[in-house]
């Protein structure tokens, strides 16, 4: 067994948390270089070089990239031989992103009750946890601050397995087609397929993780990533959604086996500002 | 590069009618913030014949719940959220002479037979653009509903705000007829 204290945890979400809302990943900024380059609309240059921009200041004075510095989402991936001392785990991370939240200067987007009181929690706790138990004695975090613009554009379909990639394809493009300009493309794309409804969704969201260029290992899946983001970016949408060619920098498939009577297919949808930071205790 | 406009606030329906779908505008002075939270209890306000804690004739809300302004800063990062969530709003302030809104993202018809009855504008701020465009919010003061935090009403006074004209008073709806352009 390795010990690993719960005050460490704690600094090590919020390292991330701050980490993730300041300073945008070198792939996606490279990514928006490159459309900028290949963009022919001329409003959409002006958006792309407002974004380039933007992610510049934010990273040169450490302030949000974005308002909507979302809700705090990790995937952690424990190690079975950790021992967790001097606290708990689901508290160290909530400490650990209610510090980022509170001393970083990022805003509280949480509320308590969904429905009627909708009053905010103030901390941007309770954090949303996914773990998976794993053998070996660390912890790794997997941390993004998810913006609503782009998570309130999600969609999940429950297709029949005859629907196969055609629907798949179909399925996805639309969803981005009706949402328009709402999500702040371009977009990198998240398609969860297979396991449960909720499973598909939860893959779709881990999709989000990957480094924008990186394909699926399956030489398929992949194909479908590049058919389905060709056919976004002929949507026409554009950056800020005010058209143009550059309507998805990404599209990301996960899948994972699932029943004999289904074909779950989730969409979640991020917006350019890609937030993800990974460490590892 | 397309010329930019340069209007100042409050608006004139002279104003208004002059701008067209795709301009580019900067906006210079004091302009007003409300999203959900703010733009429900101003609804309920006149449903019930209640004055509103604001004078909106003439004014433009910016869509927006700002983070936490660091240190020697005016404003935190301030980009538009996703407007179609002011829908069921947008209509009662409009006939109340509301004359611009800015946000991103798509409205309902609703909205936009308003704004064309009404005379009023909707402009695009880029979303995610958000600490560039707080750059340009050189003061801002809570006017109303300070409970509500981030979502409170902000006056903010605003040089060469950045923003383009999506939809116009006329109803030209540059979200529909752009992407056509580029579409294959």
């Amino acid at each position: 067994m390795r010990k690993i204290e719960a005050e460490r945890i704690k600094k090590k979400v919020k390292k991330l948390f701050l980490r993730a809302n300041y300073h945008i990943g070198e792939d996606v900024l490279t990514a928006l270089k490159e459309a900028r380059e290949g963009e022919v609309s001329e409003i959409g240059c002006s958006v792309l070089d407002m974004l380039i921009e933007n992610y510049k200041i934010a990273s040169g004075e450490e302030i949000a990239i974005c308002q909507d510095t979302g809700l705090a989402v990790l995937y952690v991936e424990l190690g079975q031989e950790v021992y967790i001392i001097g606290g708990n785990f689901r508290e160290a991370v909530n400490e650990g992103v209610k510090e980022a939240y509170m001393e970083g200067y990022l805003r509280k987007s949480m509320v308590d009750d969904p429905v009627f009181a909708r009053k905010n929690t103030g901390t941007n706790t309770p954090a949303i946890i996914y773990t998976d138990i794993v053998p070996g004695d660390r912890i790794k975090f997997m941390v993004t601050p998810k913006g609503f613009g782009s998570e309130n554009m999600s969609a999940l379909a429950m297709m029949k397995p005859a629907d196969g990639p055609e629907g798949i394809k179909n399925f996805v493009v639309d969803t981005i087609r009706k949402a328009g300009p709402n999500p702040c493309p371009p977009t990198i794309v998240g398609v969860g397929i297979g396991g449960t409804a909720d499973k598909a969704l939860v893959i779709a969201k881990k999709a989000l993780f990957r480094k924008i260029g990186e394909h699926h290992q399956d030489e398929r899946y992949a194909q479908m990533e590049k058919e389905i983001l060709e056919q976004i970016n002929n949507l026409g949408i554009g950056p800020a959604g005010l058209g143009g060619r550059t309507t998805a920098l990404a599209v990301n498939i996960e899948y994972t086996p699932t029943h004999i009577a289904g074909m779950p297919v989730a969409v979640n949808v991020c917006c350019h500002a890609a937030r993800h930071a990974e460490g590892i205790l | 590069m397309a010329k930019i406009v340069k209007i100042v606030t409050p608006l004139t329906d002279e104003v208004v009618s002059t701008l067209k779908a795709g301009d580019m505008v900067s906006i210079t002075g004091y302009i007003y913030t409300g999203r959900d939270a703010a733009h429900k209890r101003l609804f309920s306000l006149l449903q019930k014949g209640e004055k509103l804690p604001l004078e909106i004739r003439n004014q433009i809300i910016y869509y927006v719940g700002p983070a936490p302004a660091k240190p020697g800063y005016a404003c935190g990062s301030a980009g538009p959220t996703t407007s179609y969530r002011m829908d069921p709003y947008a209509p009662a302030l409009l006939d109340k002479g509301l004359k611009g809104m800015i946000g991103k993202g798509l409205r309902s018809k609703e909205v936009i037979e308003s704004m064309k009855k009404n005379n009023a504008v909707y402009f695009h701020a880029v979303g995610g653009a958000a600490a560039l465009i707080a750059k340009s919010i050189k003061k801002s003061e809570v006017v109303a509903y300070e409970d509500l935090g981030a979502e409170a009403i902000h006056r903010y006074y605003v040089e060469d705000f950045p923003v383009i004209v999506v939809i116009d008073s006329a109803g030209n709806n540059f979200y529909e007829t752009e992407p056509l352009k580029y579409a294959k």
